[in-house]
């Protein structure tokens, strides 16, 4: 599972990264959108995957018994997913907002500020 | 149980609260703000103090034990930083009741003030690295906001930037955290210490460390992440742009201080040698883009991304000299920063411009304001008594001593072009004619009330400024006792864990 998962967070980080070179401002969004994607991927993989072993106690027993999964990566994830929708929806606005100011949605058009 | 690590968090975040509670009136917010900024200054001299005494004081969130738990861990760096912190916010809460438009003052500019100064503050506080991750997010959601409000083009353009990098620096912050959690397991950063050592995949642990630093150097401005900055910084309200030259960059260097001192101290030979550079490069670029600059924000900052350089130098050479320099660098630069931001609003109330062109005659009309000009600009080329003089010799002492010629070298140059910007400021603004096609019918009124509140943060910034020059013993043992700390993160862990590593 974890080499496919590699690859699929590798692919996800090039798309982003593909998408944020773009020049209109809608595409820089989805590629920060995918951006965050790919790293709650990677923290989920690089945790451990580990199958049909819930992190549950036997009743009575003081330790899990055997190899199960870890729950803080998802915990982790969960918060991360939080914020990134909260930054995400500003971002939106925000890019609307620049849209209706400055008339375009071309990056290579908002460069006033640079000079 | 020891509050006062929490407290310089709790309160921003409720005067935040109460101030939005406060909606629909503009003068209880005011009043709110200031008392709360108060309040905030208070709790940290506590921590301070606190810090003193103890060492480290160590707060376990809800009563799980590092390394279950969330812990709070105040040291003398983050407690410096706090207090600088709280500084700042007085001197921004009593600028802003002049500076804020009414227009921003309803869009919520005190409630996201204070989340964002809670942000900075639990940065500075918390011992656990996704914890520090979620403070980072805290404050730039609300930063996000501020720089934004007024919603004019140059901020729409600047906020994109802004925005995207902070974003994308946020992406490898968690990317990075996720790797280092597949590898020891654990996030408090005390537990990380201690089993990092352990490891034995160095190669994967210096990539880890190269993506903390690719992160916070982007938070901090560093070479070549720093471009979001001085395409950004000035097109905020005044007091915004002071409190975040003031603060957030500062964070983005706390936390590499933090992390390459505790954290990844295995290969000082690959990590510190890359800062090094990094800082080198940081310094260089910074003063050049100044110096090509005619606009009095974007001058400042650029000397911001300058700055950042001899802070990173400090870090860089990982000697107990420089850390001390570093963060002796760290305290003189928050508030001569925040200060010359300061000015920039007053004259541009006085002339209503930024443009060094259109400003001019200010000398002659007002002169009490170009010394207070002068005393955070000749400090912060590094002009002695002024405190940026002892921050510069000690950590170009700390560079001889190392024997690292070449980046010394930078820092001398830096500092003499440095002077040439602000000299540049002073002659433009302060010292030339006022230009006939600037209105000067404002440099006439007399101080009005609106005025004092504009000009006592500046007064009172520049007296800290004098008095870290002319007295600068107790806040070197400060930067002493804090560089002791960081040289030796064994402390650190053992008051974390509470047994020795």
């Amino acid at each position: 599972m974890e080499p496919i998962m590699a690859i699929v967070v590798g692919c996800l980080y090039a798309a982003a990264i593909y998408m944020m070179l773009r020049r209109s401002i809608v595409k820089l969004v989805i590629g920060l959108m995918l951006l965050s994607n790919a790293a709650n991927l990677l923290i989920f993989t690089s945790a451990g995957m580990i199958r049909g072993a819930p992190p549950l106690i036997p009743v009575g027993a003081m330790q899990p018994e055997g190899m199960i999964a870890d729950p803080l990566p998802q915990a982790l994830i969960l918060t991360a997913i939080v914020i990134a929708f909260g930054v995400l929806a500003f971002a939106v606005v925000l890019i609307h907002r620049a849209y209706n100011i400055i008339h375009t949605d071309n990056l290579d058009q908002m460069k006033d500020t640079d000079t | 149980m020891s509050p006062e690590v929490a407290l310089p968090i709790i309160v921003p975040l409720m005067t935040g609260t109460l101030t939005l509670l406060a909606w629909r009136s503009n003068i209880l917010q005011k009043i709110l703000s200031v008392l709360g900024s108060i309040a905030l200054l208070i709790s940290s001299i506590w921590l301070l103090v606190s810090v003193r005494e103890q060492g480290h004081v160590v707060m376990y969130m809800g009563g799980w034990v590092a390394p279950y738990g969330i812990t709070l861990v105040a040291d003398m760096l983050s407690a410096i930083m706090v207090v600088l912190t709280a500084m700042m916010a007085v001197a921004i809460a009593i600028f802003s009741l002049s500076s804020a438009a009414s227009s921003h003052e309803r869009f919520g500019y005190y409630p996201l003030m204070h989340l964002l100064l809670a942000g900075v503050a639990g940065s500075f506080l918390t011992g656990d690295l996704f914890n520090l991750f979620v403070w980072f997010e805290v404050m730039l959601v609300a930063s996000f906001a501020l720089l934004i409000l007024g919603g004019e083009r140059a901020q729409m353009e600047g906020a994109v930037k802004y925005v995207t990098l902070n974003m994308l620096s946020s992406a490898i912050f968690l990317s990075a955290i996720g790797l280092l959690y597949g590898l020891v397991g654990t996030l408090n950063m005390a537990d990380i210490a201690v089993k990092l050592s352990q490891v034995e995949n160095t190669g994967l642990v210096d990539v880890i460390a190269v993506m903390f630093m690719v992160a916070f150097g982007i938070k901090a401005a560093a070479f070549p992440l720093f471009f979001w900055l001085p395409a950004s910084y000035h097109t905020g309200p005044v007091a915004v742009s002071a409190i975040f030259a003031g603060l957030l960059t500062k964070v983005g260097v706390y936390a590499l201080y933090r992390v390459f001192t505790l954290i990844f101290n295995q290969s000082p030979e690959f990590t510190h040698e890359l800062l090094l550079w990094v800082a080198a490069f940081t310094m260089i670029t910074g003063v050049l883009g100044a110096a090509a600059q005619f606009e009095f924000r974007r001058i400042l900052s650029f000397h911001i991304v300058s700055q950042i350089g001899y802070m990173l130098l400090g870090l860089a050479l990982f000697t107990p000299l420089a850390i001390i320099g570093g963060v002796f660098y760290i305290m003189h630069h928050i508030i001569v920063k925040t200060n010359l931001f300061l000015i920039s609003g007053i004259t541009h109330r006085l002339l209503g411009t930024y443009d060094l062109k259109k400003l001019g005659g200010l000398y002659k009309s007002r002169p009490f304001l170009s010394v207070l000009f002068l005393v955070p600009a000749l400090s912060l080329a590094g002009l002695p008594p002024l405190s940026g003089f002892f921050a510069k010799f000690i950590v170009i002492r700390a560079g001889v001593e190392a024997e690292a010629w070449v980046v010394t070298g930078v820092a001398l140059l830096v500092g003499l072009l440095t002077l040439y910007s602000m000299i540049k400021i002073w002659a433009e603004a302060f010292w030339k004619k006022l230009p006939d096609e600037t209105d000067g019918s404002a440099l006439a009124q007399p101080m009005t009330l609106s005025l004092t509140a504009l000009y006592l943060p500046v007064i009172l910034l520049a007296a800290c400024t004098l008095f870290i020059g002319l007295n600068g013993q107790p806040i070197y043992l400060m930067a002493e006792f804090s560089a002791q700390q960081l040289m030796n993160p064994a402390g650190y862990i053992e008051a974390v864990l509470g047994v020795k590593p």
